[in-house]
């Protein structure tokens, strides 16, 4: 894995740097064929480049470099291809791209992967000119059997024509084989766009409304045998000894077998392995556990909080201008670990035949995957064949730089010291307790405010693990991740001192939905609501005051926000309290204003306003989905979620009992407009989270004058 | 060995009684459309229909299935199936998709027994099925959206 860098692409605020190289070679099958091995493509098929495959049936394949786990990639890249080839909607088909680096990576991160909401961004060129390249390719062909000049020749709805001859890609396909690649396919200009901005359907929501649509999970193989692994209620503990006997003695066990990960029970059947793991005891060895509650985390960042970090943004002197503030705020809030939660707990097949293995299983970072396969069973990775499958949504949860399903499921193979199958199964314990939280923490706030009611000091000093730490993603030095969106805010706030603390601990953490905006979209968004009220401003008019000249972005989704929820100023009306929130992620602009009632000390949302920029709108409805989705996910997570380490570090809550989900009569209304815009696309799959619970605890202050110091709302167990 | 009907076929389960109808759907009778979510009847995406009525398959004992009739997402018919199925696709209610069959299942039965429900029947019909991507607004609509279809 190269050390290509999320965090570079994270830190520039200039944006992707998109490359425009296709991965062609010289002749027109040799992307396709290199990716997919000789013998794959069908008689007569043609394959332009590595993206795309036309078939003698006339259906166009569109490999899919991004994984889908419900943020609308497969629709969203086969728009692109389809737009610039001019094929009709219905010709098109999505299929998941191979495990390949090279053919295949994320041009923002060097690698190939999904995350941060890049993946319509990163590809926005590069599938239009694989499309463009197809087009052409087709083109010229018919131009060569029926003698006449290119120039004459039009493509409209996967239809070729000349005015006299009329062909279809399929029928063309084996000709535009034969013709040679162009270097630098020209795209259309934007007022040319026949599919791009347009609501065309989603290529999977037929075969997951009927459950046809293939998961990991749904993947059998000859003899396969299935496999849960008993792992530890505290995170960080090892096997230190194991007594089976009662588990072997389940009909359908076959086995039970110690792997670095902890014990795994192998059966004939997932009943069978799952009875088998109730049936097994473990004694664990504590010395490198973390054995800390969260109650005493907390404590400790709290602690840690007390003295100054590595300063990560700084103007002016916040120390100077607190001490002659005319009035000082303070706040410290506090955010639980969490977890992901994905629909479909994690999962993964692996086949091992001889020298070489397959895998199936829904990886973010397929090549990690595959080669941690490789590494623990010893294989050259050539020797593995990675099929990323559909996922039941991820979040966060699959983009593993450890690889570390990947790397049980091998563990699992290797164990048993020869060829077979084997599907790893996590249930919905495993997934709340196995750790990879959303990091633990600590914000510790300070504003000043002068006699005429300006905002003169603002500090917000982090407290918190670094995801990117030991991660090929780790470039030394803070980690962006940590206190992204404490830092380049839309204000102009003088005396200003952003700083991080960096805690350690043996939980492993990673990046949930939004990653440092889950909390720092809060923290800065409710403190900065308090001064406002402080200072006798308006929310929504005392933000936009604040905002910085090239700002113009949030200005503008503030405005539209304001303007949807016809925004008078007026916080209270009858038993509904009104509350905003504007917070910029992964270069798109959301503003959010809610309207929320008291119910029995609980914040009921009714209606969610949300104005969003992001840049070009591929697809209206899937942005429209995946703000709705954003806000559902993040309100849920604000009012009940909190993964608690309890005395001695147990994880507390093992499944959907304890780690409560937003049901759909929590689900508020959404109301989602979308501004125009030229600029081009960035992420929608995040940006929707980070604004809804900010926006919640401001309108809740205005119903009960505080908002919570400690999320979520609702306190566990409580 | 346990007797019962799945999807109109008579099957025979040599299984210990215990074991879930959701582990027997899927690695039994190879129907992997009923999807696991938690195991203890708090998500709903196992459900399917056990003599009409929706049931988590996943706290179901097949021991207990004798002479039933069970109905999975794989096989689902009639005019409230089709109409929900139709109204998930035009909507484009999906995301991941891992709910969705026991969404299906779950607005197919409210349907059959209320064939013009109110959001606070949909509300409490749907309650018990989780979808973590939140697609609840669009759920909503095409529940009325295939309501509104089977009026004609
Ligand atoms: S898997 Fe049965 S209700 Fe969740
Ligand atoms: S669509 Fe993903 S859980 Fe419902």
């Amino acid at each position: 894995m190269t050390k290509q860098s999320r965090r570079q692409f994270l830190a520039s605020s200039a944006g992707l740097v998109i490359g425009v190289a296709l991965p062609l070679k010289g002749h027109a099958q040799s992307g396709a064929a290199a990716a997919l091995g000789d013998g794959t493509l069908s008689e007569g098929a043609f394959a332009p480049n590595a993206f795309i495959r036309i078939a003698p049936d006339n259906t166009v394949t569109v490999l899919s470099k991004h994984i889908e786990f419900g943020q609308g990639p497969y629709t969203g890249l086969a728009t692109l291809v389809a737009d610039e080839m001019d094929a009709s909607w219905d010709q098109i088909r999505v299929e998941s791209a191979p495990a390949n680096d090279e053919l295949y990576k994320n041009l923002a991160f060097g690698l190939q992967g999904t995350g941060g909401s890049t993946a319509m961004a990163n590809s926005w060129m590069q599938m239009r000119q694989a499309g463009a390249a197809a087009r052409a390719m087709l083109v010229a062909a018919a131009a060569e059997e029926w003698g006449v000049d290119a120039s004459t020749i039009s493509v409209s709805a996967g239809e070729v024509t000349d005015g006299t001859n009329r062909a279809s890609f399929g029928e063309l396909a084996e000709a535009a084989a034969r013709q040679s690649v162009p270097v630098e396919p020209a795209v259309k200009n934007r007022s040319e766009f026949t599919l791009i901005g347009t609501e065309v359907p989603k290529v999977d929501s037929r075969a997951k409304s009927t459950g046809t649509a293939e998961f990991t999970l749904d993947v059998y193989r000859d003899g396969m045998q299935t496999v849960v692994t008993r792992r530890p209620s505290v995170i960080g503990a090892k096997v230190a000894s194991f007594d089976d006997s009662a588990a072997l003695e389940v009909p359908g066990v076959v086995a039970v077998r110690q792997i670095p990960q902890g014990v795994a029970v192998y059966a004939e059947n997932t009943a069978a392995a799952l009875k088998g793991r109730e049936a097994l005891r473990v004694e664990w060895d504590m010395s490198e556990a973390e054995t800390r509650s969260s109650e005493e985390i907390f404590a400790e960042f709290s602690r840690m909080a007390e003295s100054p970090g590595v300063v990560v943004e700084e103007e002016g002197d916040s120390a100077a201008a607190l001490e002659s503030a005319e009035t000082v705020h303070e706040a410290e809030f506090l955010f639980p670990y969490l977890a992901h939660a994905p629909m479909e707990p994690l999962d993964a097949v692996l086949e091992v035949t001889g020298d070489k293995a397959e895998i199936w299983m829904g990886a973010q970072f397929p090549t990690a995957d595959k080669g941690a396969v490789a590494q623990v069973l010893g294989l050259a990775p050539e020797n593995v064949t990675m099929n990323v499958m559909l996922a039941g949504g991820s979040f966060g949860r699959r983009a593993q730089p450890s690889a570390h399903i990947g790397a049980e499921v091998a563990a699992i193979a290797k164990a048993t010291g020869g060829d077979g199958a084997w599907k790893l199964v996590w249930t919905r314990e495993d997934d709340l307790t196995g750790a990879y939280y959303r990091p633990l923490t600590v914000h510790r706030m300070r504003g000043g405010i002068d006699a005429d009611g300006n905002i003169t000091a603002w500090e917000d000093r982090v407290v918190n693990q670094s995801i990117m730490e030991g991660t090929p993603f780790d470039q030394g030095g803070a980690d962006p991740t940590s206190f992204e969106g404490s830092t380049k805010m839309p204000y102009d706030l003088p005396n200003r001192t952003i700083d991080w603390i960096k805690a350690t601990s043996p939980v492993p953490v990673l990046w949930w939905r939004s990653v440092g905006h889950t909390h720092t979209g809060y923290a800065t968004e409710v403190f900065l609501d308090e001064l406002l009220e402080k200072a006798g401003k308006d929310p929504v008019q005392g933000r936009l005051d604040l905002m910085r000249d090239d700002a113009g972005r949030d200005r503008a989704v503030l405005e539209r926000v304001a303007e949807m929820a016809g925004w008078d100023g007026t916080k209270v009306k009858g038993d509904r309290a009104y509350g905003v929130a504007v917070h910029e992620s992964f270069e798109t602009y959301v503003a959010q204003i809610v309207e929320v009632s008291d119910q029995g000390g609980m914040p009921r949302v009714h209606k969610v306003w949300v104005a969003v920029d992001c840049g070009i709108a591929i697809n209206p409805n899937v942005i429209a989905a995946q703000i709705e989705g954003g806000v559902g996910y993040g309100l849920g997570t604000a009012l009940f979620n909190e993964l608690v380490l309890g005395p001695g570090g147990e994880v507390l809550q093992k499944n959907f009992d304890t780690y409560r989900m937003l049901r759909i009569s929590e689900m508020p209304e959404v109301e989602v407009a979308i501004i125009e815009s030229e600029a081009d696309p960035t992420g929608i799959g995040e940006p929707g989270t980070p604004p809804i619970a900010p926006a919640v605890a401001n309108a809740w202050r205005a119903l009960t004058g505080t908002a919570p110091r400690k999320l979520p709302f609702a306190q566990a167990g409580a | 060995m346990t007797l019962l009907t799945v999807n109109g076929e008579e099957v025979s389960l040599d299984l210990p009684e215990d074991t879930p109808l959701l582990w027997a759907l899927r690695d039994e009778l190879r129907l992997t459309g009923t999807k696991f979510g938690c195991g203890i009847a708090q998500c709903g995406a196992c459900t399917v229909m056990v003599d009409g009525m929706p049931r988590r398959s996943c706290v179901t004992p097949v021991g207990t299935l004798e002479g039933a009739s069970v109905e999975t997402i794989e096989k689902v018919e009639g005019p409230e199936a089709k109409a929900v199925q139709d109204a998930w696709t035009r909507i484009d209610v999906p995301q991941c998709g891992w709910c969705q069959s026991g969404q299906v299942m779950s607005a197919t039965a409210l349907l059959r027994m209320n064939p013009a429900p109110s959001d606070e029947d949909i509300d409490n019909a749907m309650a018990g099925n989780i979808c973590r991507c939140a697609t609840y607004v669009r759920i909503r609509a095409a529940i009325h959206d295939a309501a509104e279809t089977l009026e004609g």
